[in-house]
């Protein structure tokens, strides 16, 4: 249901019924979230079925389709070195830096 | 309420098997927020992570490194459990057109809908293991790829409609929710969101038997023939014995099954009792009583040679079933041609006023 980006073929000639990724956003306010996939001719059909099958009990309120083929994914061998967060980089927090006392609405 | 594996059950929001269903979706949220740590390093025993990971209860993403016999497996296992979403809908859709009363029909409508729905989010978690539904749909019309016993059974009366919710949605959870803990992850979230749409199938179909049960002698009649009928099929779904089973072993140790196919059985004996007291109804079975040292139900065994018969495809139903099917896609090709057609010529438009 993701991280499939770099299968081949999925959009494109000799595919009637290419592979689109559907996330759907359940309220206002909340974003969109990843809840599956399906195969559809084209984005209006994709749009359509998605709608029957991912929002049948009230799920959302606004859905997205991206092709499949649209979505590049990070890989998990590079997870460490790619997603660092930084721990040389601790001022990139707020509590890194020491307020002194008594300062207000800080 | 059942099984060790679920943490504090009772406590858990919706009790029963919904409660395990949340349970197991709140395990997930919490597996992925004890975030293991990031992938192998290089030049590191990839199996050895592996494991790792399974050992963690972490779940597999479908990036990540697995033994080509877990890939196979899981194919297989979500592919068959994806076809008999799609062929269940037939034994069903059959009494679409001869639904008792409107809400009845629409009910029937709605849970056939949702049998095509998980076929779909089945077919999808099947995909992120490097191959198309194209491939799958081809191998089930091939024969070279089952699905469930249970289908290949007929649906000779209204009261089957209920006696399939009630017994055999209601296996098919007590099969699904150990599922929702699955280790591959795309499996996983597939059960939870298939498992908490079965449990209404699985009410629905115990409140038309209860209606029955409890109509005229004709009607109560009727349902205690399903359930006779529907009974040892409905055993025979949680497979061969332990003893025989060949693939439960490894599923076990890679934490894709969580329970063996006998404990299962004997948890779903353990339920129905109970519930078919309430309907008024009795289960077909002149041996079916409690056991105070095993604290748990007695019962007799389906019959295990007609299970393999029914795999084989020597069931009654066997050749209508896929017959249905592959005239069903063989006579739907030129839809698909058409829509292929016009998307490629929409697409062009779009192109030509992009320039």
């Amino acid at each position: 249901m993701s991280e499939r980006s770099e299968r081949p073929g999925q959009l494109g000639a000799g595919n009637p019924s290419p592979l689109w990724e559907v996330f759907v956003r359940a309220r206002r306010g909340l974003s969109h979230t990843h809840v599956g996939s399906l195969h559809a001719p084209d984005a209006e059909l994709a749009l359509r079925n998605a709608r029957d099958l991912y929002t049948r009990r009230q799920e959302g309120v606004s859905i997205w389709v991206v092709p499949a083929g649209a979505i590049t994914a990070s890989s998990p061998d590079e997870k460490d070195a790619f997603f660092d967060p930084a721990a040389d980089k601790v001022y990139r927090h707020p509590t890194f830096y020491e307020v002194p006392d008594g300062v207000a609405h800080l | 309420m059942y099984g060790n594996d679920f943490s504090a059950p009772d406590d858990a929001p919706g009790g029963g098997l919904l409660g395990e269903v949340e349970a197991a979706e709140a395990a997930l949220r919490e597996a992925a927020a004890r975030a293991r740590r990031g992938g192998p390093a290089p030049g590191e025993d990839l199996a050895a992570y592996f494991t790792e990971v399974i050992d963690a209860d972490q779940k597999i993403e479908p990036r990540d490194w697995m033994p080509e016999a877990y890939r196979k497996t899981l194919i297989r296992q979500i592919a068959q459990h994806a076809h008999s979403e799609i062929i269940g809908m037939q034994p069903e859709g059959n009494w679409i057109s001869r639904a008792p009363s409107l809400k009845r029909k629409a009910i029937l409508l709605a849970k056939v809908q949702d049998e095509a729905g998980h076929g779909l989010y089945l077919y999808a978690a099947a995909e992120t293991l490097g191959i198309s539904r194209d491939e799958l749909v081809e191998l089930l019309l091939g024969g070279r790829q089952k699905y469930s016993s249970i289908f290949n059974y007929p649906t000779l009366t209204w009261a089957d409609v209920g006696a399939i919710g009630w017994l055999v949605d209601g296996a098919a959870i007590v099969n699904q929710v150990p599922l929702c803990r699955c280790s591959y992850g795309p499996y996983a979230r597939a059960m939870i969101r298939v498992c908490k749409e079965e449990s209404f199938h699985q009410r629905q179909g115990y409140e038309i038997l209860h209606t029955l049960a409890h109509g005229t002698p004709g009607q109560k009649a009727m349902a205690q023939d399903a359930i006779d009928r529907w009974w040892y099929p409905s055993l025979a779904m949680f497979g061969p014995p332990d003893g025989d089973s060949t693939h439960s072993a490894q599923s076990m140790a890679w934490k894709i099954k969580r329970f063996s196919n006998d404990e299962l059985r004997q948890r779903f004996v353990d339920m129905c009792v109970q519930q078919a007291e309430i309907l008024g109804l009795t289960l077909p079975d002149p041996d079916l009583r409690w056991n105070d040292e095993r604290q748990a139900y007695d019962y007799t065994q389906p019959d295990y040679d007609e299970l393999m018969q029914v795999i084989k495809g020597n069931g009654p139903c066997n050749r209508q079933r896929m017959e249905h099917r592959r005239a069903a896609h063989a006579e739907g090709a030129w839809v698909r041609e058409a829509a292929a057609a016009y998307a490629a010529k929409r697409a062009e438009q779009k192109e030509k006023v992009a320039a």
